[in-house]
């Protein structure tokens, strides 16, 4: 597995595509910091982008990559290797190498900026974690989808329609909910909702970090045990791993049963 | 030459009586402040030299000054009031006063001033009590540099830093005020002046008014207080230059306006509070060169309140900049500095050529339904308020800063 895994890294490291992903990060990391000048403003504009892109250019490249490689992978089954291995280090060559696009290009325009000396660091270290967290999710999410599709086409619609549902239209209805059952006790609706949805944990991850005040203006035991203490980010970690088990588990078990 | 000699004979008579001391110490004559007191003779001095004196209900009925030395100790023994002053003219420096009884009828006080005028009580300290300085029908007194830190735990068992009743005139400068209820309480108290002093940790408000005019409270902080500062039923305030950081929680706010006529808030800085300023039913306010900085709401506005100005303020990465609940308005925002503004200035004039609506629809559904706040800063609403910003349909269409700023004022 280690050794597809280090191939297929190394084939995406070399690839266009990374360095394009690489060079975006860079930029908006350079032009964030020197026009603003405003290290906290900087993070929150920061957190729309990889709150919304990390998921979007995941699923994207996962399915790019899975179609791409495909006649390599059957070259690689004929192979005696485990099937599992092959998937599972195909799947994590494209999200660590997508992982390192973001955190080095993210990164290095925050260190010269003098990030290791301001507050603002541990922000930003969450900031990197989730959109890491993100891309592992998303890649898993968008290599299940293209395992169960042989069409490319459709199985590109499937991974944007994933991701407009999970970043917008989720957030839609869970508000239509809310609203509709606005009667009831809802502190725990909306946690669990929260939980349902991998883009909005990462967010409220983050809101814990900057929007703190605000948060806790809501009346409500199970918000406040949820926001007050660490408790809230503990949960949101857990089940921030659950959403990569999962999908992963699923191209596992997926990949041995299919036939190529 | 005579007359002259009858003139000294009598300044120098007067001035000996004046200068009269009184030691009180384990070790001297006199070993009790009671008896201290007893013996004083109006405008005496007392000196307490450093020791414990285990009193309660220590009554200063002359004019006397009571000056402590090295801090000593006065234990009220939890038995009920420590000192009350009943005279006019009377000093209180440098004593400790600590063990005041708790009582659910009556409201004992570590230092009480009925009735009385030209009172000065400086560098004191109160720890363990129930009421610390408690002033009452007294005008024209000072209160300066003393430090009360309480232990309260609970509102309905615990007592006020500093109270005033029915008490004009009064300056309150330079104390630090813990853990107590409210740190500095005002009820029917006109023209006082309430400067540079610390309030925080406290259970209920920082500082607290109730039905005073024409006060002045000046470069205070309030930090970290259960529900911030509340001003209610008073007019002609003045809010000049104080500091309101981390009141946060469910019923919490930087400052609280319920009732407030004709005031002035000026040069204020509000930060991290869940709610910077809450404004019920208060007209015809000033504010101008506040600083509202990473607030969950800066400003607040319930019902009833009409013609307030909002001027030159800096709202800096607030969650929500202001909530509204009603879609009449009748208060101007002008020349303020908005971080969300996203407009531009092409005739760089330093005025954004865009309007800029301060209120968001996402503001507007929070307040009908609480729980959606988990829903803040996602893409979804970030959509729906784009298209409320374009075309209002919730919001008031007519509560918009007409000439938003580019840059931070700095005055």
């Amino acid at each position: 597995m280690l050794k597809i895994l280090k191939y297929s890294f190394f084939d995406l490291m070399r690839s266009r595509w990374s360095y394009v992903y690489f060079a975006f990060y860079l930029l908006l990391g350079i032009v964030l910091l020197f026009l603003n000048n405003d290290l906290s403003k900087a993070v929150i504009t920061l957190m729309n982008v990889i709150i919304v892109l990390v998921p979007l250019i995941g699923t994207i490249f996962g399915v790019m990559y899975y179609y791409n490689s495909k006649e390599f992978t059957e070259l690689l089954l004929a192979q005696p290797l485990k099937r599992s291995s092959i998937f599972l280090g195909q799947y994590l060559g494209v999200a660590l190498s997508l992982s390192m696009s973001l955190i080095l290009g993210l990164g290095i325009p925050f260190v010269f900026y003098g990030l290791l000396k301001s507050n603002a660091i541990w922000d930003f270290s969450l900031l990197l974690i989730t959109g890491t967290f993100l891309t592992l999710i998303f890649t898993a999410l968008a290599f299940n989808i293209a395992l169960s599709n042989e069409n490319k086409i459709k199985g590109f619609g499937y991974a944007i329609l994933l991701w407009l549902f999970l970043a917008i239209i989720y957030d839609g209805i869970f508000l239509m909910t809310l609203i509709l059952f606005e009667d009831y006790p809802l502190d725990k609706l909306s946690l669990i909702g929260t939980m349902l949805n991998p883009i909005d944990l990462s967010r409220t991850l983050i809101l814990l970090k900057l929007d703190i005040s605000a948060l806790l203006g809501y009346t409500g035991a199970v918000f406040k045990q949820f926001f007050g203490t660490s408790f809230g980010l503990i949960i949101s970690f857990i089940m921030l791993t659950v959403w990569v088990i999962l999908p992963v588990l699923r191209i596992v078990f997926k990949s041995k049963k299919k036939d190529f | 030459m005579n007359k002259l000699l009858v003139f000294v004979s009598i300044f120098l008579i007067t001035f000996s009586s004046v200068s009269q001391t009184v030691e009180v110490c384990k070790s001297c004559s006199v070993k009790s402040i009671k008896e201290a007191l007893t013996i004083a003779k109006d405008y005496d001095t007392i000196r307490l030299k450093k020791g414990t004196y285990k009193e309660h209900n220590i009554i200063i009925d002359k004019p006397i000054a009571i000056i402590g030395e090295d801090y000593p100790v006065i234990d009220g023994e939890s038995k009920g009031e420590v000192i009350t002053i009943i005279s006019d003219d009377v000093l209180l420096d440098g004593l400790f006063v600590i063990n005041v009884g708790t009582s659910y009828t009556e409201d004992y006080a570590a230092i009480r001033v009925r009735k009385s005028k030209n009172f000065v009580i400086q560098n004191v300290v109160l720890e363990k009590l129930f009421f610390g300085i408690y002033i009452e029908k007294s005008s024209y007194g000072k209160v300066y540099h003393n430090k009360i830190i309480g232990d309260a735990v609970e509102e309905y068992n615990s007592g006020n830093g500093i109270q005033l009743w029915y008490s004009n005139h009064i300056e309150i400068e330079h104390n630090y005020v813990e853990h107590v209820r409210d740190g500095i309480y005002l009820e029917f108290s006109d023209d006082c002046i309430i400067k540079n002093n610390v309030s925080a940790e406290n259970l209920r408000y920082g500082l607290h008014f109730m039905f005073s005019n024409d006060d002045l409270y000046q470069d205070n902080t309030f930090e970290n207080n259960g529900a911030g500062v509340a001003v209610m039923f008073s007019k002609k305030i003045k809010m000049l230059n104080n500091t309101f950081r981390e009141n946060w929680g469910t019923a919490s706010y930087g400052m609280l306006l319920k009732e407030i006529n004709d005031a002035e808030i000026i040069g204020n800085t509000f930060e991290e509070n869940t709610i910077g300023i809450n404004i019920e039913g208060s007209n015809r306010i000033t504010y101008k060169h506040n600083n509202f900085k990473n607030n969950g709401w800066a400003i607040k506005v319930r019902g009833a309140c009409y013609t307030n100005r909002f001027l030159e303020n800096n709202f800096l990465y607030n969650s929500f900049d202001i909530a509204y609940n009603s879609k009449v308005n009748d208060n101007v925002f002008d020349r303020n500095y908005w971080s969300n503004y996203t407009g531009y200035d092409l005739d760089k004039n330093g005025i954004g050529d865009v309007p800029y609506r301060p209120v968001k629809l996402f503001s507007y559904i929070v307040n009908r339904t609480p729980e959606t706040i988990i829903l803040l800063r996602s893409m979804f609403i970030d959509i729906i308020d784009f298209s409320e910003k374009i075309s209002p349909v919730f919001t008031p269409d007519n509560l918009l800063d007409n000439n938003p700023l580019i840059k931070k004022v700095s005055w």
